[in-house]
């Protein structure tokens, strides 16, 4: 797995891509500092661009990898290599390097505005955090996509999708929903709901931690209400987990089963 | 050595195999032929892993190699189009896959038979098919294996690179290897099958030598045999 994994990863740290992709942090990491003047503010605002960017760039690459590596995919599937290995070991090179350049990206602005002297360094990690588990997700649920569709453009058009619903369509919906069953108890609806949305999820996540109420919205006012910060953010992060384990699993499995 | 019990596979309403049965003994060559999408590479496939059969069995050595991985050190294989990642060039694409298998290999030796040197800093994507399908040759053979797979091994291939293709399997075929060969070609059928194996509607039509084939078909010559089978069909 290592060896794959290796393979992969300096693949994609080796392709423009990676860089253009690091750059974009650097540049909005250091346009937000400077800008805002302030790190809480700047936190604010990466949350918004990280839960919404991060998923995307996640599928984009996620799908494009599985696809444009399909004949070195087949030369590793001749070798005396477990396709599980095959698959996961791919998975955890484009999930690595596209983290790196998120770490890297927005690591290098706020420690050169002076991180380490703040208080706000829990937060930015926890941001970080964040970013990094849904590249894990995203890309995972890329893949996993992926290997069911033989046809690259309707691989890709599913992922683009199931981005698009989790981040825009997910949310309307629920408001939707909301509205409409205004006269019903929808606590625990609502709550069970916010699970099923990694996007959501990571976002309630971020504002239980930095403890700004007036942008909690509903749901997130609902955790605090329920779990109050530290058992949300423990059942938060736990779901982020499973999140990640099984598209994973999911992989696992198909990849058993494909013909080449 | 290599054992095939009743294999069957669909590939959506597409039967290809439809209870292939046979075996193949320790060293020799055997060609597996038959029209075009007669379940050759399949076949092949099959025994690699790549592809999972719906039914049957097949054994290397006596034992089972479904949903096995290991058994692979035994094979090498030579696929019937060659893809690589264009990133790479020959060089990194020749170690990574040294590394990946992390045993021995002799591929000096077949990078000078096929006079690879002034392509090896090249980028797999600017090859040409010949050259690539010499790479393909070089992956194949630089390790020691029990049993080689040769899918369509002339595809591309120049006549000098051909004839030192044709030294390169009888010199394995003399260490005691088991080849298995599809091709099209029929004189590398001649010169080198020891037997062969005729598919056709997903069954073996006729296994035997090829001297066998020409008389029972009353041919003189391999190809006639072969289309003598097909048409009277």
């Amino acid at each position: 797995m290592i060896k794959i994994l290796k393979y992969s990863f300096y693949d994609l740290i080796r392709s423009r891509w990676s860089y253009v992709y690091l750059l974009f942090y650097l540049v909005i990491g250091f346009a937000l500092l400077f800008l805002n003047n302030n790190l809480s503010k700047a936190i604010i605002t990466l949350m918004n661009v990280v839960v919404v960017l991060v998923p995307m760039i996640g599928t984009i690459f996620g799908v494009m990898y599985y696809y444009s590596s399909r004949e070195f995919t087949e030369l590793l599937l001749a070798q005396p290599i477990k396709r599980r290995t095959i698959f996961l070991g791919q998975y955890l090179g484009i999930a690595m390097s596209l983290s790196f350049s998120l770490l890297v990206g927005l690591g290098i602005p706020f420690l050169a505005y002076g991180l380490m002297q703040s208080s706000e360094i829990w937060n930015f990690g926890l941001l970080l955090v964040v970013g990094t588990f849904l590249t894990f997700i995203f890309v995972a649920l890329a893949f996993a996509i992926s290997l069911r569709n033989e046809n690259k453009i309707k691989g890709f058009g599913y992922g683009i999708l199931l981005w698009l619903f989790m981040a825009v369509i997910y949310d309307g919906l629920f408001l939707i929903l909301l509205v409409t069953f205004d006269d019903y108890p929808l606590d625990k609806y609502t709550l069970v709901a916010s699970f099923l949305n990694p996007i959501d999820l990571s976002r309630i996540l971020i504002l239980l931690k930095l403890d700004i109420s007036a942008l909690l919205g509903y749901t997130g006012a609902l955790f605090q209400q329920y779990f109050g910060s530290g058992v949300g953010m423990v059942m938060s992060l736990g779901s982020l987990v499973l999140w990640t384990v099984i598209p994973m699993w999911m992989i696992a499995r198909r990849s058993g089963k494909k013909d080449f | 050595m290599l054992t095939i019990k009743n294999l069957h596979k669909k590939f959506g309403k597409l039967k290809v195999l439809d209870g292939v049965s046979f075996d193949i003994p320790t060293s020799g060559t055997v060609a597996v032929l038959g029209p075009n999408g007669s379940g050759k590479t399949t076949i092949m496939k099959c025994v690699l892993g790549m592809v999972i059969p719906n039914d049957g069995d097949i054994t290397l050595n006596d034992t089972s190699i479904l949903k096995q991985w290991d058994y692979r050190r035994e094979i090498g294989y030579l696929p019937q189009i060659a893809q690589f990642p264009d990133n790479l060039s020959v060089q990194e694409l020749i170690n990574m896959i040294k590394d990946l298998r992390s045993v021995p290999a002799n591929e000096l030796e077949l990078i000078e038979l096929f006079e690879l040197h002034p392509f090896l800093s090249k980028k797999l994507s600017n090859l040409s098919g010949g050259t690539k399908q010499k790479v393909n040759i070089v992956l194949t053979f630089m390790f020691d294996c029990p049993l080689y797979i040769l899918d369509e091994p002339t595809a591309g291939l120049d006549p000098i690179s051909m004839i030192r293709l044709k030294e390169l399997i009888d010199k394995e075929k003399k260490k005691n290897k088991t080849i298995i060969i599809t091709t099209h070609i029929m004189s590398l059928v001649e010169e080198l099958a020891d037997e062969i194996f005729f598919l056709l509607d997903g069954k073996i039509h006729f296994r035997g030598p090829v001297d066998q084939l020409k008389k029972e078909t009353k041919q003189e010559d391999l190809e006639h045999a072969i289309a003598n089978i097909l048409t009277n069909d």
